[in-house]
């Protein structure tokens, strides 16, 4: 089973709630997709990790072969190819590696070779197995570590799946939750986070997921993002509620499960409402 | 015209908050939100006319004609991005469809390959709205911003356009604040383009300590000039201590220190910015603006 996480605004608690329900659950599988910003192994600290390198697909030209006609520049729809004082210019920042320029040069003066991207690295972490996509800084696209992270389902262990995805409604957290089997979506208590939860909503609406929400930082007053939760009949899964110590545990990247009685209490609860909702669901889709 | 883009790395650590306040203290003639996949600047500044309106075309995406399809399976073959999908291998989901090549379109980047492999001519590419752009004109100021359809991907084009509108429209603006996105992706990198100075916001906490390194390492990629606060200081006065000595071992100014303050949050969901009520996070925002603004009139304006 895939469990995604996510919100649309950052800093809402997506790695806070993935991270403290793969260390409820045991035995586990976690994996960071937020790979522009990848913050779940500071908290989990693996061990034994191992480290494999992700490149993508460049075109190279042979500047003895080209003749100069621009067909590939033509082409690309990217703008990544351009022929300037008698050569052919490649701008591997705006490349995406879709082979075109290749595949229509009729004097085979482009070839491919691989540009490294990022990496993914794996270890554990008690039960739980730490798996982390790292973009390389100047790089613009972590999809390609994405679909890596994610790809081989047949390979993940026994137990459940998190998907702690990246913020925004975008490219990348589509690619996050395609296969998920359930979607959490992480609010906060502000205008600004009852927004964005309007937006991730929409998403997981368009994809068809079930999904729930989890309240974070609840504080007394009024909370713009319940009032949304209300006025669609959208299932709040739980409250956290906004508490200077779970503050501290974060900004020191200790994991509150492991830590907290009363934490362990509420994310292992969680995990169940959770784990009976997506049943639920997959049952009704069955 | 100066360009002060405000980023994080690190989501939610307060962009959005101090871009408003910037906006209100220099009265800025020209401001944009360029996080189009979570945009929330306009929440708190209000416009009183209605805006200027545009739909954004991103890249045409395939489309496959059943009629003229004869299923030889070189576009699934060829396509980098898995989207084709044939009718044997294909789940009857969003995507439904009988017996037959589809594109997904959530997957389809509008490369052009397919329709360059068909024997067929069966792959077409229409243009399609992918978002829409906002430009508000309201007493002598402009803000340009703008969302992303659900689903449409390519922020980074659309973050291009949004600055384009914003210039296009008070070219002769000294000063121009935009509010970025979180991440170091594409939308960031097309925001980097252009701007003069990076104010960065960072979090005391660990997480944000390695968001913020990753941010500083994209901005110098780039070659911007940047300067460092840190929001919500108090949270963790040790990791605040450790920002502080990385921007002076980097020298990177840094310009200030705000408070976490429940009056802050009070304000914005009454849509208001921080500096428009008498707050603690306000009076430290102030700070941190006179000490910005001194550094970014002082760069020497870049040519080009």
């Amino acid at each position: 089973m895939r469990i995604a996480v996510l919100s649309g605004k950052g800093g809402t608690g997506k790695t806070l709630v993935s991270v403290n329900l793969a260390a409820a659950a045991g035995r586990s599988l976690y994996i960071d997709c937020d790979v522009e910003e990848p913050n779940g192994h500071l908290f989990f600290g693996p061990v034994n990790v191992s480290e494999e390198i992700i490149s993508i697909k460049i075109p190279v030209v042979d500047d003895n072969l080209c003749s100069g006609c621009r067909k590939c520049v033509d082409f690309c729809r990217f703008n990544a190819l351009a022929y300037v004082k008698d050569r052919l210019l490649v701008f591997e920042q705006i490349c995406h590696s879709c082979g075109g320029c290749v595949l229509l040069c009729p004097e085979v003066a482009l070839s491919e070779k691989e540009k490294v991207i990022g990496r993914i690295r794996q270890g554990e972490s008690d039960n739980v197995i730490v798996r982390t996509g790292i973009l390389n800084t100047g790089e613009a696209s972590g999809i390609p570590i994405i679909k890596k992270l994610l790809g081989g389902k047949e390979e993940e262990p026994e137990g459940i799946t998190f998907i702690d995805c990246p913020p925004g409604s975008a490219c990348i957290v589509m690619e996050s939750i395609k296969d998920a089997d359930y979607c959490i979506l992480v609010a906060e208590p502000t205008l600004f986070g009852a927004h964005n939860l309007r937006m991730v909503h929409e998403l997981v609406t368009l994809f068809q997921k079930p999904f729930g929400v989890v309240l974070n930082k609840c504080l007394e007053g009024p909370d713009p993002s319940e009032q949304f939760c209300e006025e669609k009949g959208i299932r709040i899964l739980t409250r956290i509620p906004f508490d200077q110590e779970l503050g501290e545990w974060n900004s020191n990247a200790q994991i509150p499960v492991r830590v907290s009685s009363k934490y362990r209490v509420l994310f292992t609860s969680l995990l169940k409402t959770v784990v009976k909702e997506a049943q639920h669901e997959a049952a009704l889709d069955s | 015209m100066k360009q002060l883009l405000i980023l994080s790395g690190k989501g939610g650590t307060g962009k959005t908050t101090i871009a408003g306040a910037f906006i209100k203290l220099s009265d800025a003639r020209a401001y944009a939100d360029c996080d189009v996949d979570a945009p929330n600047l306009h929440l708190i500044m209000s416009q009183t006319s209605s805006p200027d309106k545009a739909d954004y075309f991103a890249l045409p995406k395939a489309e496959i004609d059943p009629q003229l399809c004869i299923e030889c399976d070189q576009c699934r073959v060829s396509c980098r991005f898995n989207a084709i999908r044939s009718g044997e291998v294909y789940k009857v989901d969003i995507f439904a469809c009988e017996k037959a090549y589809k594109v997904d379109i959530f997957a389809c980047e509008g490369c052009g390959v397919c329709e360059e492999v068909c024997p067929a001519g069966a792959v077409s590419f229409r243009p399609a709205v992918a978002g829409e752009m906002m430009l508000y004109s309201d007493a002598g100021s402009v803000f340009s911003t703008a969302r992303l359809n659900m689903g449409s991907g390519t922020s980074g084009m659309l973050v291009t356009e949004v600055k384009k509108r914003m210039k296009a429209a008070m070219n002769d603006a000294d000063l121009a604040i935009i509010d970025g996105s979180p991440g170091i992706g594409c939308p960031v990198i097309a925001s980097l383009s252009g701007a003069d100075m990076v104010l960065v916001v960072a979090e005391p906490s660990i997480s944000g300590i390695s968001d913020m390194e990753r941010i500083i390492r994209t901005a110098d990629t780039f070659q911007v000039e940047m300067a460092v606060c840190v929001n919500k200081f108090d949270i963790s006065l040790v990791n605040t201590e450790r920002i502080e000595e990385f921007c002076r071992n980097r020298q990177i100014p840094f310009v200030g220190r705000i408070p976490f303050d429940p009056e802050a949050v009070k304000a914005i969901n009454s849509g208001k910015t921080i500096v428009e009520v008498d707050c603690a996070s306000g009076r430290a925002a102030r700070e941190v603006y006179d000490r910005t603004m001194l550094l970014l009139t002082s760069e020497p304006l870049k040519t080009g």
